[in-house]
């Protein structure tokens, strides 16, 4: 299955806690691709796409936080007007639903990253589609 | 209603004949210890006191108070009345802040022990018939044997199930068809819980009576735990330092905790000024171990919160009750006018393995309305990166406390390991409404 792994940080709404990640993954040669925070009043979640997730996940555990790996699936989007939302259609078509997603942008493309109610499912409608999804080393 | 009692001469005596042999009782308790322990010999001395002043219960208030520090001053064993080859048994309170403090049995006082658990047991309406499992820690903590010597001597039968192996200890409920549980209330919910995790329900059990204690817990727990184990659920009240469990227990109306008075000789103080108050008004309860011979006690301070009740109660004890205790004089909180105490945060916490066992609390002002915040440090393992799932587990303790302290908190999830974890009220508690 062509997914990748996303981690997922708990952070307390407090100041510089983002930054904090970010220096100790910098510190160890770790680069974040993309991320992006799901905020409550009192805590967050930080779901980060990273170039090397294993050893993040050690890094960051050993500073304590809080981190769990997710499968999501990443797709290259072709620049074309409405390109987009003929995908998210398609999926919502087939009672997959999206529960997150975030974008970002690397060299001359555009990525997505979902977390679909259902990867499976997600995926092969996807691969249907001759939709262009990454692997964790295409990053 | 049940009415059968256990022991009806000491349980229902006229006051009189209490008072008097609680009297007789004191004398020869203070001749014990003036004799045989120097702590208490040193102290009365200090105080120009002998033996022959005390001769009637009312002279206990001329005698000396004993607290915790003294005991864990004594460690090991110098607050013993009688030489070690006459001791039995030891058991230990590993204490929540500092060294343990060891208390000593001879087998005399092991046989009132299971005598007020009976007694206890027995107004709970437990018979020959019943089978009891004794989910409190066996080992150090007095809670285990203590009860389980008490079943037995009533002549029920007990299932040492201890603590733990929950699968197994529901397994043997059903299995055996067990009548009886005696365990802390937070264990009772939990058990409750994991019932229900098993896709079964009460109904499925024989339970019908609980014995809880050695924590403090709400009307609103008692009324959870005998909806969900469909039972009727009862207080017991003991400290190890007085005996372990028994000391006092409720009867079938439910009204405040009968103390065994002709072992036990109660008083209520200002926990501040060490005055003692008249009887009906609240504040720390105060023990004397009247019948104890290896590790007596003069005037212990429980620093448990309390009102006494007097006057015979509709079950036909005259012995006199105490009202529920919320918690510890040393921790007890106001938050809009409801008395707050961590313990009751903790109970809460403990049953919910997705926290770690630490917490904060923080009581605040705004806008003239006390607020209270619980500061809980989630576990590594249970972060999901589904919010829907973390909000719900915010929301579910938030529901929990609310039910255990009477007022709504507000939830807040903090990071592993970013709570102090030291021990002790201060690092436990933040009241921002006394700075201000
Ligand atoms: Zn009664």
């Amino acid at each position: 299955m062509e997914t990748i792994k996303q981690l997922s940080v708990f952070l307390e709404n407090k100041g510089g806690r983002i930054n904090d990640v970010a220096k100790a993954l910098g510190e160890h040669g770790i680069n974040m691709h993309a991320f992006s925070m799901a905020e409550t009043t009192d805590f967050g979640i930080l779901r980060l796409i990273v170039s090397d997730v294993e050893q993040a996940v050690g890094v960051l555990r050993a500073e304590n936080f809080a981190v769990v790996l997710t499968d999501v699936v990443c797709i290259s989007c072709p620049n074309v007007a409405g390109a987009l939302s003929a995908i998210l259609e398609r999926l919502a078509e087939h009672q997959v639903f999206i529960e997150y997603m975030y974008a970002f942008a690397q060299g001359e493309k555009a990525h997505i990253v979902i977390r679909p109610s259902n990867l499976e499912e997600c995926l092969k409608w996807l691969e249907e589609d001759d939709c262009d999804i990454l692997a964790d080393k295409q990053l | 209603m049940n009415n059968e009692i256990w022991n009806r001469n000491k349980e229902c005596m006229s006051r009189d004949e209490l008072s008097d042999l609680q009297g007789k009782r004191l004398h020869k308790l203070v001749d014990l210890v003036y004799h045989n322990t120097p702590f208490y010999r040193h102290k009365m001395q200090e105080l120009d006191l002998l033996p022959a002043d005390i001769r009637t219960i009312d002279d206990i208030v001329k005698l000396p108070f004993t607290t915790k520090a003294d005991l864990r001053d004594n460690y090991p064993v110098g607050l013993l009345a009688t030489p070690m080859s006459e001791i039995v048994r030891i058991h230990a309170s590993s204490g929540t802040t500092g060294s343990p403090t060891i208390v000593g049995y001879t087998s005399r006082d092991l046989e009132i022990w299971k005598e007020i658990i009976a007694r206890a047991l027995t107004a709970y309406g437990v018979t020959r018939g019943d089978i009891v499992s004794v989910g409190y820690g066996y080992g150090l903590f007095t809670g285990g044997l203590g009860a389980h010597y008490g079943v037995e001597h009533l002549g029920a039968t007990v299932l040492p199930t201890s603590t733990g192996n929950t699968e197994k200890h529901i397994r043997l409920l059903r299995d055996l068809g067990v009548t009886g549980l005696a365990c802390t209330p937070s264990y009772a919910l939990y058990l409750a819980e994991a019932l229900h995790k098993q896709g079964l329900s009460a109904d499925d059990l024989k339970l019908r009576i609980g014995a809880f204690g050695a924590e403090p817990w709400t009307e609103n727990m008692r009324h959870e735990i005998e909806e969900r184990l469909g039972i009727q659920a009862y207080n017991i009240y003991g400290l190890s330092e007085i005996m372990g469990p028994g000391v006092a227990y409720e009867c079938g109306c439910k009204d405040g905790s009968h103390i065994a008075e002709d072992h036990f000789y109660p008083e209520i103080i200002n926990p501040e000024t060490g005055e003692v108050l008249p009887v009906g008004q609240e504040g720390e309860l105060v023990l004397t171990t009247l019948t104890k011979t290896g590790m007596p006690l003069l005037r212990y301070r429980t620093k448990d919160l309390t009102t006494l009740m007097p006057g015979t109660c509709a079950c036909g004890r005259t012995s006199i009750r105490f009202t529920r205790i919320l918690g510890r004089s040393d921790d007890m909180l106001i938050v809009r006018g409801i008395n707050v105490f961590p313990s009751q945060v903790e109970s809460v916490i403990l049953e919910m393995p997705e926290f770690a066992p630490r917490y904060m609390l923080v009581v605040d002002r705004k806008n003239n309305l006390d607020t209270l915040e619980v500061q809980v440090e989630l576990r590594p393992d249970s972060f999901s990166d589904d919010m829907g799932s973390m909000l719900d587990l915010r929301r579910k303790l938030g529901e929990r406390l609310k039910s255990v302290l009477s007022i709504s908190a507000e939830v807040k999830l903090v990071e592993p390991n970013s709570l102090p974890r030291s021990e002790g009220k201060s690092t436990r508690v933040i009241d921002k409404r006394v700075l201000a």
